[in-house]
Order: structure tokens, then sequence, then C-alpha cells
């Protein structure tokens, strides 16, 4: 069966679904979302905590609830279809796309443009050489909140948690909900790296400690963990002997930071970003490779759904566009340069047609800082600045261009932090 | 008369305002540091009497899945909530499900419904 498809999208999360429904809405006449788990929604479904969805619907959502909404809204068109329970194996440069199911067996799908939304996947154990043991009892914060929420499995009674990140701190309000003990959180930066609501609302309102500046030097345990040896560590993140304490528990669980899910861009050899793991984009989420999209978490690791959907709407719109031959091709190329203070800013290149074109830059800072200015410049001149009371690593700051603005701009553009 | 002043994050949305919050005879006065209305009543609710949003899962049979999520209608007493979780252990439900289903409807007597959080069809 060889048809083909206006857009094809790979994976059927927040980023595919908002994708999809772009697409049609610009016009895409035949669009797929391949989606590899039994239902869409992503890993929104097993999030089932509030808090998502006050930009982009206006409202605050559980979860399951901002995916229901994602996947009403392009339900029962004719013009897009879903397969679920589908492996995409390998997409081609050609944009041919690969792909396996137990229903339909091995399909091969031609498309004028690919959208890639793969999300992204948890770092483990190996990733950060946790000495010890190899006991039963060590999962990633995900993993286990999958079984919690979603399977109906508890997978321990006593838990420590490694890492502040967003899904460490909501684990550990869940953990305690289902009736467990959560010992401590435990963070290596002398920083939290979640959103600080979380901290109050899943921390403090359950009394669970969290130890900044500290780290697992040990698992303990024969079959099972049994407990931790943890330590505080110096401002190079090493272990600082004699600092060492033990902690009691059978479970530990890690957040320890998430991989733009990134396989089948490597394999089309798309132009990949050493800070975010994910590919090169321009504003409008095209790749280093033409036709070829990517939005969501695979670009780079979000901390609101809200924007995912927003990017992804954009990867949709100019997909369709390009799929409909009414994209501008006579475009020029503007590097954006993180400088000062500023890790990595998506998109990192502008592609602008004559008299420019309205983009969002969406930032991560290195470090926690306070009253700071954001300045956008081309050269010495300031196009946008802005006054921020606090910067965080762990939430992503978004800043718009006018057109007017871009228009100005020459061959590249900074974006830093001023005192 | 006691006045005093409290640093507090607000978290009725991921910008987590921090406010300035001052308390006079156990009363809000004064907030500062919130963008929207919502972060001075959230410093109102947290000194007088602090709610929250509860989500958890109940049981359900017949669905695709073993579990459906679900969430509280409206805020609950903050020092309810855990015992609201664990009667909600104890509940499971019958697929089909919608979203917005009441699954306990008045808590605990405390006026507040549970609702699903999730479509589960029936399989």
């Amino acid at each position: 069966m060889n048809q083909l498809y206006d857009v094809i999208i790979v994976g059927g999360g927040p980023a595919g679904l908002s994708a999809a429904y772009s697409a049609w809405e610009n016009g895409a006449k035949k669009i797929i979302i391949i989606e590899r788990d039994r239902e869409l929604g992503g890993i929104l479904q097993q999030c089932i905590h509030n808090g998502f969805g006050l930009h982009h619907f206006k409202e605050e959502l559980t979860g399951p609830g901002y995916a229901h909404r994602c996947i009403e809204l392009i339900k029962d068109k004719p013009e897009i279809e879903v397969l679920v329970d589908t492996m995409v194996l390998d997409v081609l440069r050609n944009k041919t796309v690969i792909a396996v199911s137990p229903a339909k067996g091995l399909l091969q799908l031609e498309g004028k443009t690919v959208i890639l939304t793969m999300g992204c996947r948890e770092r483990t154990r190996g990733a950060i050489r946790i000495p010890g043991e190899r006991p039963a009892g060590v999962f990633t914060a995900g993993a286990a909140q999958r079984m919690v929420n979603m399977e109906g499995y508890l997978p321990g009674h006593k838990i420590v948690i490694l890492g502040s990140g967003d899904i460490g701190l909501i684990m550990a309000r869940r953990m305690s909900l289902e009736g467990c003990k959560v010992q401590a959180v435990l963070e290596i930066c002398p920083f939290s790296n979640g959103l600080t609501r979380n901290i109050v609302q899943c921390l403090n309102d359950y009394d669970i400690p969290l130890h900044l500046s500290h780290t697992i030097v040990k698992i303990h345990g024969e079959g099972r963990v049994t407990g931790v040896t943890v330590s505080k560590v110096d401002e190079k993140m090493c272990p600082i002997p004699g600092t060492e304490f033990d902690i009691e528990c059978d479970t530990v669980l890690l957040s320890v930071g998430l991989i733009p899910e990134n396989e089948l861009s490597r394999g089309l050899m798309l132009e990949m970003h050493p800070l975010t793991s994910g590919p090169v984009v321009d504003q409008h989420r095209q790749t280093s490779l033409p036709g070829f999209y990517a939005a969501g978490n695979v670009v780079h690791v979000h901390d609101l759904v809200d924007f995912v959907s927003e990017e992804a709407e954009i990867a949709g719109k100019f997909a369709a566009l390009e799929a409909q031959g009414k994209l501008d091709k006579n475009m020029r190329t503007v590097k954006v340069n993180p400088i000062d203070g500023v890790r990595t800013c998506v998109p990192q290149k502008l592609s602008l047609p004559q008299g420019g074109e309205k983009a969002k830059l969406f930032m991560r800072v290195a470090a926690p800082q306070r009253k700071v200015r954001l300045e956008v410049k081309s050269g010495d001149t300031v196009l946008v600045s802005r006054m921020l009371p606090v910067a965080k690593p762990s939430e992503m700051i978004a800043v718009e261009i006018p057109a007017e603005k871009t228009a100005l701009m020459g061959d590249e553009i900074t974006v830093g932090l001023k005192q | 008369m006691a006045v005093e002043t409290k640093i507090m994050n607000c978290i009725m949305c991921p910008l987590g305002c921090e406010m300035t919050v001052t308390i006079e005879d156990g009363a809000v006065i004064d907030v500062k540091g919130n963008t929207c209305p919502r972060g001075a009543q959230y410093a109102k609710d947290e000194v007088t009497a602090p709610k929250r949003m509860l989500t958890s899962t109940v049981g359900i049979k017949g669905g695709l899945l073993p579990l459906l999520p679900v969430v509280s209608a409206a805020v609950l007493p903050k020092g309810k909530i855990l015992e609201c979780a664990a009667y909600l252990r104890n509940v499971t439900v019958q697929a089909p499900i919608k979203t917005g289903d009441v699954v306990v409807k008045d808590i605990l007597g405390l006026g507040v419904d549970i609702v699903a959080s999730r479509d589960m069809e029936k399989i």
C-alpha cells in the first residue's frame, strides 16, 4: 500500500496531536498519526495530576484531561487517520516511513512532509552510574508513575527519590497519597530543578525533606533494596568524604533528567544540537532536512505541555503549507546564538521571508538568577528587551520578536542576560 | 497588634509567583508580587484555611485499564487530603465511564464530588 500523505506524524502524544490538528486547520487533506502505545495521548495519560492547560485551553486540566481535549479535536475527521499499537521502525530521507503493527503487519507510508514528535525518555541508573548492589526496587520515576497510575501496582512502600525534577516531586506526593512513606528527596544541584509550586504542594505539604547538594553514593540490598548511603556534594558535585549517612528504604525512584528520543532523527542524519539533544530547527520547526519538522520534547525538553502544543501547532501549520506548495522558498537564514547566561534557545535559527516574520524564542538559563534583563540583539542593536524578576533553569522563558524587528536582523542575533 | 510578613509561593499555576504577604492578627491585609487575582486569594486561603485539589485513581472493572484517574471537582481542605485519598483506594467503578462522571458524590461529607478525569470505554 503506497499512499501519499500530506503529513505523516511520528508519535501521538500532545505534540503529535496538536501538530495534526494544526495541519488540518491549515488545509492538509491527508494526515496520519502513528502511535506505538495502545492509545493516543502519550505520557499525559499517566500524569494524572492537574496543572495542565492553563495557557493553551485557559483552564486547569489533569494530564488525561488535556489529552482528552487534544484527542477530541482530531477525532472524526476524515482527513486525519490514526494508527495505534504501531511502531515506526525507520524513517528514510525520501520521507518514506516504515512501521509495524500486530494488526496490519509491515507498513510503508510515503509523505510529502514528516513531523517528528517522539517525545523524550528518562535517564536511568546506568546513565548516572550509581554505585552499589544491583537489587530490585530501583525504578525511574516515570516507570513508577505508570505502574501506580495506570497499571495498578505499587513499586514499594518506603521510598527515596533521587532528583527533584517535576516528575520526582509529583511522584513524592503520589506515593504519599497511596499510603507510602517517602523518606527523602535528594538533589545533587544546590537548587531544585522542579517548579516551585511542586516543592510547595508535593514536598512541604507532606513534610518530605529535600536535601539539596546531596546524592546517593551507594545502593544497598541483596535481592531487594534495603537502603541507600547519601553524601553531601561539593560545588563540583563530588561527594564530600565524612558527610555520608544512611536512609532505610525498599524503593529508589530516579528523576534525573529526560533525554529527547531521537534515534529516528539520528538515522535521518538531521543536524542535532549538543545541549538540547534534539534536532536543530528554525522557527517553523523545520529541521536541517527540508520537509522534516520536529516539535515538542523531541526538540528540547519542556516543562509545560502548553508550550509543547504551541510549538507543535507551528510545525503542523508549516508542514501543511509545504505539502500544499504554499511555503515561501525564498528565505534567508539568521542564526540564533545564546550567550551570557542563556544556555539553550529554540529555534536555533530563523528562516525569514522579505519583510520579516514574527518569531518566538524559547530559552533556558544556565543558573538561577534574580532581576536580570533578557536582551535579543543583532550586533549592537537591541531588538527586544525584557526584565525578568526571576530566571531559573527549570522554567523555560518565552519571548516574542515582532515581524518588523526580525526584518532588522543581520545574519545572526544573540540572546543573553544582562545584570 | 501582631503584624507579620511572609514570603509565599503561589501554587495556582506553573508561574509560581513569589508573593510577600502581610498578616495582621491572623488575617491577610496585603499581598504583593502576585501576577493575577488568584494569587491574592490563594494567599488568603493559605493563611486561614489552606485548600488543595486532589488527584488520584480508583479501580475500574471492564475497561482498557485497571485504574481510572480521578480529580476533585473543587478544592478540599488540605488537612483532609490524605483521608480522602485513603477512601478512594477502596473505590471501584464499572466501565464505561465518561470524563466528568461523578465517581464519589460528596466525599467524606466535605461537599465536593470526585469525578473521572478521562473516558474509559467498556471492552
